[in-house]
């Protein structure tokens, strides 16, 4: 039995609450905190599994930098997921309950906690505790086999992490501004410009003839610049491509028509915003 | 009257530490907990903590926006460069012990110091970039719905 | 029947941490709290990870300061039988394995960075669509045949 199993039992017991605790909860607030609190109690357990290196990293960016980043996005998103009804639970309960009755199967072969003869404890991991002292001479041997060792996998990483910001950058926009506000999928805007009501309106074709209607007449107090963001998303609707139906095709030449009106209010706006 | 004065005072204490501390957490990987991918971290963290106590507008007068993305590149750049230049002096792809004629094993030292360097600077502007990027974005909710 | 069940006690909670995470994933529509729980079923493997690297009684792996000072002067003075001095003192402290840490230092710093994106993507989402949940996507998708599957 270990010497640390009260701590391990705690924290994992820890762990087990927050977690459950996640799946309960609906404000998003709440969730994306109790996720910092699930990677900082996992970072102490790492101390405990003698992984510092990777406690250090779990405490940094789990707990510190991706709440910042759910928080920030939360707050251009939801505060509150809806309910989900109780008969949408029973297949992801089967599916999870079958999935790990085969895991808890299987650790009847996994090594002991804490073996030290176990497979993968005994081989080419162990291997590099002698090979660092003896080729780089640098007392920390996870820093050694990061970089040198395992320098190409290092690379892959950063390059991943190259990748994603420059995803988030394409996706967003470094100043926040990518693609702003207008999206015309298939010739039919679904975002006004107004800023969207919590309960999204599904909205019939009668009534989607009249909301570029309203939108008009606030896009007048818009400023300049919006109105340019709005031309050149404009530019971009395809289109249509063979609508299925007939009232479709009615709607799509309606609601281009009533674009063209639209750019000659925004070039009234414009002109107004250059007078001034 | 600044309702935030008693938070503003200590971060403008903690944020020159927290950088330091990021540094020395990069240069002392080499003996304990620590390296490019933690430093660069919590050097994010300290223009974040400042863009979320002194407001975006002024976290982007101190680090500009173009300059991150200039140095995402550079990052990984440092890092591949290190590797071409193993491999012109006469090693394989990031095999540093070719960099020092004498003793591979210093040799091994300066590869690690450098990569770590690279992975230290894409780590931290990629950070930075992807907090400005949801920073800036307008919400569409006003702030009476918290 | 105990000492069997704490020999790999670890094992069994890690992995209802993992399969709450994958529930979360699976039955919540919102996909901020999906990808929450993305994030738990991720540490939970990280967890997974390290609980098989630890050896018991272990130390971190980082050799001690006067290890590494005995090791290189004894290098200094002759190469070949510093290696089998050198395996001679490393017995006597026990580490943990590196290996897992490392493969794992890296995941995380991988892991939010894909957070990001995903967080991106909804954020996105929501400027265009008005609604993060699943079901709602869903009926807005068929309502304006966003996905072409009739056209």
């Amino acid at each position: 039995m270990p010497s640390t199993l009260i701590l391990d039992i705690g924290l994992l017991a820890i762990l087990v609450v927050v977690a459950i605790m996640i799946v309960r909860l609906r404000s998003l607030f709440a969730i994306v905190m109790l996720q910092g609190v699930y990677s900082l109690v996992s970072a102490a357990w790492f101390v405990s599994l003698d992984a510092v290196d990777v406690a250090f990293t779990e405490a940094a960016v789990g707990a510190g930098v991706s709440t910042v980043l759910m928080l920030s996005a939360m707050l251009l998103a939801d505060r509150e997921s809806k309910p989900v009804p109780l008969s949408n639970h029973l297949a992801p309960l089967f599916i999870v309950i079958v999935a790990g009755a085969a895991m808890f199967y299987a650790v009847g072969d996994m090594p002991a906690y804490g073996d030290a003869n176990s497979p993968a404890n005994t081989h080419v991991g162990m291997d590099f505790m002698e090979m660092t002292a003896n080729d780089i001479h640098i007392p920390n041997v996870v820093t050694a086999v990061l970089g040198s060792y395992r320098g190409f996998d290092t690379f892959g990483e950063t390059v991943v992490i190259f990748a994603a910001g420059l995803g988030v950058l394409l996706l967003l926009g470094l100043n926040g501004n990518a693609g702003r506000w207008q999206a015309v999928p298939n010739g039919i805007n679904l975002t006004p410009s107004e800023a969207p009501p919590g309960v999204p309106q599904v909205v019939t074709d009668k009534t989607l003839q009249k909301k570029p209607k309203s939108k008009k007449v606030k896009a007048k107090s818009k400023v300049a610049q919006k109105a340019n963001t709005a031309q050149k998303a404009k530019k971009k609707t395809v289109p249509s491509r063979g609508a299925s139906s007939l009232s479709k095709k009615e709607v799509q030449s309606k609601t281009r028509t009533q674009s063209k009106s639209r750019s000659n209010s925004k070039a009234e706006t414009k002109s107004k915003g250059g007078a001034k | 009257m600044n309702p935030h004065l008693l938070l503003r005072v200590v971060s403008k204490f903690l944020i020159p530490l927290i950088a330091l501390y990021a540094f020395y957490v990069q240069f002392h990987g080499d003996f304990g907990p620590g390296g490019g991918f933690q430093a660069g971290v919590i050097l994010a963290a300290s223009i974040i903590l400042y863009a979320l106590i002194f407001g975006l507008k002024e976290a982007k007068r101190a680090v500009p926006p173009s300059f991150v993305r200039i140095l995402m590149t550079i990052g990984v750049l440092v890092y591949g460069g290190t590797g071409v230049v193993t491999w012109l002096l006469g090693g394989e792809f990031l095999n540093y012990g070719v960099l020092n004629h004498h003793d591979p094993a210093h040799g091994q030292h300066w590869g690690i110091l450098a990569i770590e360097l690279g992975v230290l600077i894409t780590v931290a502007s990629v950070m930075v970039a992807i907090f400005y990027a949801f920073g800036s974005r307008q919400p569409d909710l006003s702030d009476e719905d918290w | 029947m105990l000492t069997a069940f704490f020999e790999n006690y670890n094992y069994y909670v890690v992995i209802i941490l993992m399969m709450t995470g994958l529930y979360v994933v699976f039955s919540s529509r919102n996909l901020i709290k999906k990808l929450s729980g993305l994030s738990v079923f991720q540490t939970s493997v990280f967890l997974l990870y390290i609980t098989i690297g630890k050896v018991e009684g272990g130390q971190p792996p980082i050799v001690s300061e006067n290890h590494a000072s005995n090791d290189s002067s004894v290098m200094v003075a002759g190469g070949g039988e510093a290696a089998i001095g050198h395996a001679g003192q490393m017995s006597d402290v026990l580490y943990s394995n590196p290996l897992p840490h490392v493969l794992i230092l890296t995941a995380i710093v991988v892991g939010v960075a894909t957070l990001a994106i995903g967080l991106a993507l909804t954020v996105r989402i929501r400027e265009t669509y008005g609604t993060i949940e699943e079901d709602e996507l869903a009926m807005l998708d068929y309502t304006y045949n966003l996905e072409g599957t009739d056209a």
